[in-house]
């Protein structure tokens, strides 16, 4: 019985893009600890402008899969193209580099940091002056540097944030810092953005006041953003295709109408008819 | 509510801080060569300088790295090794004063730092506990070497008559250029790379850093320094022994890092002046000196562990933009109350 | 017949060794915590029992001495130094842990001086030496590697079968549930810490017994040495400490039996760095359930 075989293409949406290389082509990914299957026979492209979602029940894989993209841990099986390079054997920031920035679902910040050297770091890369530049204050020290600071207050701008850059990071409110995590990692200009759990903790206004930032990133950007999200408010709200993962493998994917009416995806997550009574 | 905060241009914030640099040293050498200061006084700037520059550099590691590496008087070892070697080879040799020591000081540097990459990559690889045992192991093993390899390094009864080359003019201008070195390099993006390392290694490198280079970077400038300061000793001891290089000399730098607040020059500064003139001016007390140093860092672990400073940093002109705009009502931040919220949710 | 002694006179070494080294491993398991003192608890006990000697003349009062003065040293610097800190980061502790090292050997410079002392080892276990064909062993050698080894059966019979040292296992593997199942985690590392400065006690007796002069800095490369074995061994680990314990005690005398002994120190910190890059987790690093 092939779960897949509703789907003939590893894409979520299969008329978009299709001229261009996909930024993500994920085939046959799986890692597994000791004798456990975290995740099996993962298959997913990802176009340059698409939102996509990642969601399933607790303890899915989900994250897993974000560790996987991003070689925090090495994958047992399978290949990861991104942008038509294979991402084998590179190192997590050698990644970022290639392209491919994330969001951590418990906030990892700089927290003794302010918020503009957060996003300073994550432009770290788009400056290149070395280390002799900056003991002697050559010009490509300031010149890049007051382009990195110019740079990051535009960022935080998207999210309102301007006005805390020189707070430091732990200070902020939650929602805050979520979002200036997203910044930091969209400082590091990638090709994708891997969200995992944006909305999480955020009430509702905050939420909608989210999805439209994720829209907004995405047009003026133009890059892909693929998320893991439990709201499921947010996710059939913005995301243009859904992947649904249970125990490490990939049940189903469509968009989000085909995801609401698919069976399979209604069991995983409320068990059988039959069953939920027992 | 919105008021512009004034500002001093960066231009004039460097020829501020050149000016207090200058005036420090006309006034330091004013002072010593006025013959008001006995020889132990004079001696005792010497060492203060030294210790400033040794308690700086291993605050690059354990204060804006964060690691806890216990052999750092191995890297000061090597310095004042190659640099005493070097300063005697040259006394007889055509070579003018100043450049042996610019040379030998340099030289000092550049071995120590070949000595930091060789240590910090592989120790580099563990983290915590694992780091301080594999840099204590090194240390030590820099030590041994000193004595076994009697040849070079004259052994356990040490390498004498090198030439006393460490005026103060020599010191001052090596504090001077190290603090202002490592203050240059921490704010620009290759020292916010070594705080992001502190800060959370694995976002710092999903932001593209890269942890290894900057590990080895931070260590290798630490011990860049740490050899110069080393050199330093040997031109102001005129005899090394192994023995001036020993697990205590590491700790009782790591002990001034520790009181100055571990990621604040200024506390090194401080921490190191203080710890270094105390001995001298409580001399009746020289015996329970030690035994104060090691409750004091108990204490100051127990009550304040991130030192007397923080991280907070001195810095001439803030202070002075702090005076510019004193009249001028300060807005409330909210940090304070958000700081609570977010520690109760992160909880 | 050198070989064989020299093999008895490793494992005499090895066994004071491995001793000390359990202490380290104990509470490196519990707490999280490279205890630098635990090498200056030893040079205290040595202190102990030659007061307490010279004052008594009674070998065995000066070994109970030693072995109470050690443990009720150890208690009271978990209370004062260590149990503020329990919270805080690991730097800050590894930090107090070198101040209270610092402190303990400043604190007997000021009491006895720097000068060694000579250490009535022979008033404690007397110079016997028995014949066994052509190879002689003193007693002393005899009565170390069984106390030791006594010590340690005893050590595994705890950890494994009795209460206390069960819920020492369980705390070491996750401090937080081990108090949700009602265990009293203060107790439990202070029994901990007992259980190390005990053995601490009696490796100061012998160690002291085998080397017999005492100083203030007795326990730096004693306690340098156990914790490159408890290291070696894989740290948290019983049968790592003492395998690790013996590993360093018969290479040391290996290497000074020929003709290196300038260099065994550094050799000892050489086996540990290679270790430490090949396999962080030590010989037994790996059997987490071991782990105390």
């Amino acid at each position: 019985m092939d779960k897949m075989a509703w789907m003939p293409s590893n894409a979520l949406i299969p008329e978009r893009d299709l001229q261009k290389l996909p930024i993500l082509d994920i085939r046959h990914l799986g890692i597994d600890f000791g004798g456990l299957t975290a995740v099996d026979d993962f298959n997913l492209t990802i176009g340059r402008t698409e939102i996509a979602g990642l969601i399933g029940p607790n303890g899915a894989g989900k994250t897993t899969v974000f560790n996987l993209l991003t070689n925090v841990y090495a994958p047992t099986r399978g290949s990861i193209l991104l942008d038509g390079r294979s991402t084998a054997g590179k190192k997590t920031y050698q990644l970022n580099k290639m392209g491919i920035a994330r969001t951590f679902q418990n906030i990892r910040l700089f927290k003794a940091l302010t918020v503009e050297e957060n996003v300073q770091i994550g432009l770290h890369n788009a400056m290149r002056y070395s280390v002799g530049d900056s003991i002697l204050r050559l010009p490509a020290y300031w010149k890049q540097e007051k382009q990195a600071h110019e740079q990051a207050l535009e960022l935080l701008s998207i999210f309102d944030m301007r006005d805390m850059a020189s707070w430091k990071a732990g200070s902020l409110p939650y929602g805050a810092q979520r979002r200036l995590e997203i910044v930091r990692a969209l400082a590091t200009q990638p090709g994708i953005l891997l969200l995992d759990e944006p909305a999480a903790g955020m009430n509702p206004s905050e939420t909608a006041e989210l999805m439209d930032n994720i829209r907004k990133i995405r047009d003026t950007f133009q890059i892909a953003i693929m998320l893991i999200e439990h709201d499921m408010n947010l996710v059939m709200g913005i995301c243009e295709g859904i992947a649904v993962l249970n125990y490490g493998s990939i049940i189903a994917k469509g968009t989000p109408q085909e995801i609401k009416q698919n069976p399979v995806v209604i069991e995983a997550y409320l068990g059988k008819k039959g069953g939920a009574q027992a | 509510m919105n008021h512009t905060y004034k500002k001093i241009p960066m231009p004039i914030r460097y020829l501020i801080n050149t000016a207090l640099i200058a005036l420090l040293l006309y006034a330091g050498n004013a002072v010593i060569s006025s013959g008001i200061t006995n020889r132990a006084q004079s001696s005792l700037v010497l060492q203060v300088g030294i210790y400033i520059i040794l308690a700086v550099s291993l605050n690059i590691v354990t204060g804006y790295l964060g690691q806890l590496p216990l052999g750092h008087a191995g890297f000061m070892a090597v310095g004042a090794y190659t640099c005493g070697i070097f300063w005697k080879s040259a006394a007889g040799s055509a070579l003018p004063a100043p450049a042996a020591i610019v040379i030998g000081l340099v030289l000092a540097g550049i071995m120590a730092a070949i000595f930091g990459v060789i240590i910090g990559v592989p120790a580099l690889r563990l983290k915590g506990d694992y780091l301080a045992i594999i840099t204590l192991g090194f240390g030590e093993i820099i030590r041994i070497l000193i004595i076994n390899l009697s040849g070079i390094t004259g052994g356990t009864p040490g390498l004498m008559n090198i030439p006393k080359r460490s005026s103060f003019l020599v010191v001052y201008l090596a504090v001077a250029i190290s603090c202002i070195a490592i203050h240059m390099v921490m704010k620009s993006r290759h020292g916010r790379a070594i705080l992001s390392i502190r800060e959370n290694e694995i976002a710092a490198e999903s932001c593209g850093i890269h942890i290894t280079y900057y590990k080895v970077f931070a260590f290798a400038l630490s011990a860049f320094f740490a050899g110069i300061a080393g050199g330093l000793y040997a031109g102001y001891q005129g005899l090394l022994t192994p023995s001036g290089f020993d697990f205590m000399t590491s700790i009782n730098i790591l002990v001034m890092v520790v009181l100055g607040g571990m990621g604040s020059m200024a506390g090194s500064v401080i921490a190191a002046t203080v710890l270094t003139s105390l001995p001298l001016a409580l001399q009746s007390l020289n015996t329970f000196r030690m035994v104060i140093y090691s409750v004091l860092l108990v204490i100051i672990m127990i009550f304040k562990p991130s030192g007397l400073m923080g991280t907070y940093d001195f810095s001439l002109s803030h202070l002075l933009e702090k005076l510019l705009n004193i009249r001028q009502p300060r807005e409330n931040s909210p940090a304070q109350t958000a700081d609570k919220k977010a520690g109760k949710r992160n909880g | 017949m050198l070989f064989l002694s020299q093999l008895i006179n490793g494992l005499q070494l090895g066994s004071i060794y491995a001793l000390v080294a359990l202490g380290y491993s104990m509470v490196y398991g519990i707490i999280m915590l490279l205890n630098f003192a635990h090498g200056d608890i030893i040079m205290m006990g040595g202190y102990f029992a030659l007061v307490t000697y010279a004052a008594s003349s009674n070998p065995l009062l000066a070994v109970v001495a030693t072995i109470v003065g050690c443990v009720v040293l150890a208690v009271a610097i978990e209370k004062v130094a260590y149990k503020p800190l329990r919270q805080a980061p690991r730097i800050s502790l590894l930090i107090t842990a070198i101040g209270i090292s610092l402190f303990l050997q400043n604190a007997a410079q000021l009491i006895w001086t720097a000068n060694s002392r000579a250490f009535p080892s022979t008033s404690i276990i007397p110079s016997i030496t028995f014949k066994v064909g052509g190879l002689s062993i003193s007693l002393s050698v005899l009565v170390t590697i069984a106390v030791s080894v006594a010590s340690m059966v005893a050590l595994t019979f705890l950890v494994q079968k009795t209460k206390m040292g069960k819920a020492m296992r369980a705390v070491s593997e996750d401090t937080e549930a081990a108090q949700l199942m009602g265990i009293n985690i203060n107790s439990t590392i202070t029994f901990t810490f007992v259980i190390g400065s005990f053995l601490a006690g009696i490796g100061s007796v012998l160690y002291c017994c085998r080397y017999p002069v005492v100083n203030p800095t007795l326990g730096s490369l004693l306690g340098l040495k156990a914790f490159v074995a408890a290291v070696l061994g894989g740290i948290g680990s019983i049968p790592g400490a003492v395998v690790g314990g013996f590993a360093i005690g018969l290479a040391e005398v290996l290497f000074t039996s020929i003709g290196l002994s300038a260099w065994t120190d550094a050799m000892v910190f050489a086996v540990l760095i290679i270790m430490l890059l090949i396999k962080p987790t030590g010989f037994m690093g790996r059997s987490m359930t071991e782990k105390v």
